[in-house]
């Protein structure tokens, strides 16, 4: 395997010895020996990549010869376009040149969201309905938009643990499995904050960090709070005084703190355990006013809880 | 009796009857009822199936009034867009009425199904009590209840044939109900407990699948550890549909070939589902079955593709087939040469926020299944980039596509090659796939692609569409076209008022409209609802609630749900739903 990557260097030559060779042909259909890997290994490069002219014809007079095996009629390339499509087909393996493209891709994306993210921070940009800009500011706040892409909650559970695994090591362990399988919980989790009567969900995965989190509990409550907060002459003070609600949700010294409630019952401050065990054992969050929060003694905690089912409980009997 | 309708007489009611049974539709029901007066008289006292697509289109009293004699009813509640969080909660879909209705019109029914509705445990407390012959028990993504109601429905109902749970959110605080099913009940043919997340217990369970000889679908939950999965399939040989939970491995030696020849056993084997988390090496175990299943719904998180490849190259007879986007190009390329029968695809995706490594699945898999599966229907696919030349490809492969649904996980995304947007890729789809019922469109989009499903989407029904157009005219061009349009649903797209207004006709032959995050103010709402009576104009004020008459007519609706009906503005509106 190793041989042939560095053979490989440019993807060339390999792929115009495959022309006359009718069995290797076959076997790209299904099969995966080294060179097959290398063709069908696509990159995210962007059109325009390398110059590797050459390169499409022969892809294309494969993978048309395949078809023609399988129907006559079946048309999977037709276009200009497609041969061009081809060329995309470049070999991974980390030493073809394309696979700078590919991280540098990603890199971008991760710097553009870094820089939005910081622009976010020192002054907000209006959601405007529909625009490319409203969807790159609200991705840039690190919370994913709401309902995209669509998939259940249920299918985000098996999407977390998925990429759990292919992070890990694969190993039999079974206490890591385990972690993966509680891993699968709490991901759209209910949070209501003090004061306002709607209640939203928060998507922890897509949070991944407590100070995202943050974040997002700034990005779901910021209109509901503006609206309720009595209105000052200065608009614009408003919007401080609304934002400034959710400075230093974490660490006690803010207008609100930021508890939840964890499997057994308790209500906790968010950020005392890491964040992996914070999800798996959280059920429900809560933005109280920091004045509210007293000492967490356990009768305190009951009551407040009863009052929370009571008071603000999601009405789901109705 | 009119005379232009006395042959009517002819023939006794009975007959008309018999001859009515065989009407395969709701639609042809409907159409005959409208025939004459006797004739509406005689289907109403013998339909004995109903569909209600939107629980608030009717008042629950007056569809049992009408239809005394239903023995099996399905009821819609929440809009499609409520599953991704696009509702609030509370929002409604209540089933309490509807179940108090039926518990006193309906004593006979046998067959409830349920979807994206609020169900409490009293609900199915009086479900299983007032309902003597309850046989099937379907709730699909409703929430509201507990494993303590599931509880009195297992204690209850004496001939319960199914229970079938799909994707509901259950609280859980009774563990042991299913020990409720009493020593005598042995009914049970489907079993679907896949959303649960408790605990079971697993010998209770064994001791109930022991004594049911009919059970046909068992579908656990996702805690079951390999030996007992082992136990539980020996004692249930005749299974046709099994969901294995989320199977871990558990690495003791001799365990493999338990599992092999459990699965073996089972001869009968045509759908398994489940969640893989046992690892590459215990999945041979299921080759033995493989060449029987007509549907595959594993979704594996830690099998790579050439696993996967070996487990589909098997599945020759596999009609239908559910995977996350783990399976890559490579997999579907397998999945093209081995899986002739293939009817349906969805494939989903493993890692939607794109936190981890970018995986493989391109707009190649699914063209190569296009190519080598000649039947296939019905397509769900998650991906990060396409073009309008493989679009088109797959239009010319596969024109007998009823369902298509691609989501781009980027929004804005245009053809990867050309950078220009996907309008003719996906025009070529409903232009070339006369029958297509469903579709789902994403990607950079403009007005022109909408001109196009307008014009020639003529049997479309269901249309789901996101961050896509220029102007009002798109919208303009789905309403005034699509004859058969009876849902839609969109969000984060430039449309407003004058497409609404201009179409307002079309929103009372459609079961619903949902906007979100588009142009719409609630002037126009005001002038929708004040012209056409029989519509709900629903608008959803996430800003406190209060009075919608003191809001001014330019003021931006962020949430929209319109639907026809003729019970009215519904009454368990929560504050802040407010229909104009």
């Amino acid at each position: 395997m190793e041989d042939d990557h560095e053979s490989m260097g440019d993807a060339c030559p390999q792929l115009l010895n495959l022309i006359p060779n009718e069995k290797v042909r076959e076997k790209r259909i299904g099969g995966l020996d080294a060179a097959e890997e290398k063709k069908l290994e696509l990159t995210l490069g962007l059109p325009g990549g390398v110059g590797e002219e050459e390169e499409p014809s022969v892809l294309s007079s494969c993978i048309f010869s395949k078809v023609s095996k399988t129907s006559s009629r079946r048309v999977v390339l037709g276009s200009e376009q497609q041969e061009a499509g081809l060329f995309q087909l470049q070999s991974r393996g980390g030493y073809g040149t394309e696979w700078p493209h590919k991280t540098t891709w990603n890199c971008e994306i991760f710097d553009e969201q870094q820089s939005l993210e910081k622009e976010k921070a020192l002054g907000d940009t209006e959601n405007e309905a529909g625009s490319n800009t409203s969807f790159q500011t609200r991705a840039s706040a690190g919370v994913a938009v709401v309902g995209w892409p669509p998939i259940r909650a249920f299918r985000k559970n098996l999407a977390s643990s998925s990429v759990k695994q292919s992070v890990e090591l694969q190993n039999g362990n079974i206490d890591e499995k385990v972690k993966v399988a509680s891993c699968k919980k709490g991901l759209l989790i209910k949070i209501n904050m003090d004061g306002i009567p709607i209640g939203r969900k928060v998507d922890l995965n897509a949070c991944g960090s407590y100070k995202k989190l943050s974040f997002a509990v700034e990005y779901l409550f910021l209109d509901l709070l503006r609206a309720q907060k009595e209105t000052s002459t200065n608009d614009l003070r408003m919007d401080e005084e609304a934002k400034q609600a959710f400075k230093s949700l974490l660490d006690g010294s803010g207008e609100y703190t930021l508890v939840y409630e964890d499997n057994e019952g308790d209500r906790m401050l968010v950020g005392d355990v890491p964040w992996d065990m914070f999800v798996s054992s959280v059920k429900r969050l809560r933005v109280l006013k920091s004045s509210d929060l007293s000492s967490l003694h356990d009768w305190e905690a009951r009551k407040e809880q009863q009052l929370s089912v009571e008071y603000g409980g999601e009405g789901l009997a109705n | 009796m009119d005379r232009a309708f006395s042959w009517v007489a002819a023939f006794p009611d009975e007959v008309w009857e018999h001859t009515f049974s065989f009407l395969p539709t709701d639609a042809d029901r409907n159409a005959v009822a409208l025939v004459c007066r006797s004739w509406h008289r005689i289907e109403r006292l013998s339909r004995r199936k109903i569909f209600v697509g939107n629980c608030y289109a009717v008042e629950p009293a007056a569809a049992v009034r009408r239809f005394p004699e239903v023995r099996a009813a399905t009821i819609k509640g929440k809009p499609h867009f409520a599953d991704f969080n696009l509702t609030i909660t509370d929002w409604g879909g209540g089933a309490g009425r509807w179940i108090q209705s039926m518990a006193k019109g309906w004593p006979l029914l046998e067959e409830l199904r349920l979807k994206r509705m609020v169900v409490s445990d009293d609900c199915l407390e009086i479900a299983a009590r007032s309902f003597k012959n309850f046989r099937v028990l379907s709730l699909a993504s409703c929430e509201g209840f507990s494993t303590a109601g599931l509880a009195s429905v297992a204690a209850n109902c004496r001939n319960l044939k199914a229970l079938d749970l799909h994707e509901n959110e259950v609280e859980e605080n009774c563990i042991n109900w299913i020990s409720h099913f009493p020593e005598s009940f042995t009914s049970l043919v489907t079993l679907n407990i896949a959303c649960l997340d408790g605990e079971m217990n697993v010998s209770i369970l064994e001791r109930l699948i022991s004594r049911c000889p009919n059970l046909k679908t068992l579908r656990l939950n996702h805690v079951t550890p390999l030996e007992k999965l082992v136990g539980l399939l020996h004692r249930a040989p005749q299974l046709v549909d099994l969901g294995i939970g989320m199977l871990i491995g558990e690495g003791h030696p001799g365990l493999f070939s338990k599992l092999e020849s459990a699965f073996a056993h089972l001869k009968h084997l045509k759908n398994l589902s489940g969640i893989w988390e046992a690892g590459p090496l215990y999945l041979p175990a299921i080759y033995s079955i493989c060449e029987g299943l007509t549907a595959l719904h594993l979704c594996d998180s830690s099998i790579q593709t050439p696993e996967l490849s070996k487990v589909v190259s098997r599945c020759k007879n596999l009609q239908q087939l559910w995977a996350m986007d783990l399976i890559e190009d490579d997999g579907l390329i397998a999945v093209a040469s081995s899986c002739k029968l293939l009817r349906e695809l969805r494939i989903f995706p493993s890692d939607p926020h794109g936190l981890a490594q970018p995986v493989y699945l391109t707009q190649y898999g699914l063209l190569a299944v296009s190519s080598g599966c000649v039947m296939l229907e019905s397509v769900l696919y998650f991906c990060r980039q396409m073009t309008n030349s493989a679009l088109l490809a797959i239009a010319n492969n596969c024109p007998n596509l009823t369902c298509f649904r691609l989501c781009i996980i980027e929004p804005y995304t245009p053809d990867y090659i050309t950078q220009e947007p996907l309008d003719a890729g996906f025009g070529a789809i409903v232009e070339l796939c006369k029958d297509l019922r469903r579709l789902s469109i994403s990607g950079l989009l403009t007005d022109r692609v909408f001109k196009t499903i307008g014009a020639s989407a003529n049997r479309l029904e269901m249309l789901s569409v996101a961050f896509a157009g220029d102007t009002d005219a798109g919208l303009h061009y789905i309403l005034s076209g699509c004859k058969k349009l009876r849902k839609l649903e969109i969000r984060d797209c430039p449309f407003g008022d004058k497409a609404l207004l201009d179409n307002a006709d079309k929103l009372e032959a459609m079961r619903s409209l949902w906007m979100s995050s588009c142009s719409v103010t609630l002037g126009a709402c005001r002038l929708l609802a004040k012209k056409m009576p029989r519509l709900n104009v629903e608008v959803i004020d996430e800003n406190g609630g209060g009075s919608l008459e003191s809001w001014p007519d330019d003021c931006h609706v962020e949430k929209l749900y319109i639907y026809r009906t003729i019970a009215g503005p519904r009454t368990d509106a929560p504050p802040f739903v407010l229909t104009v």
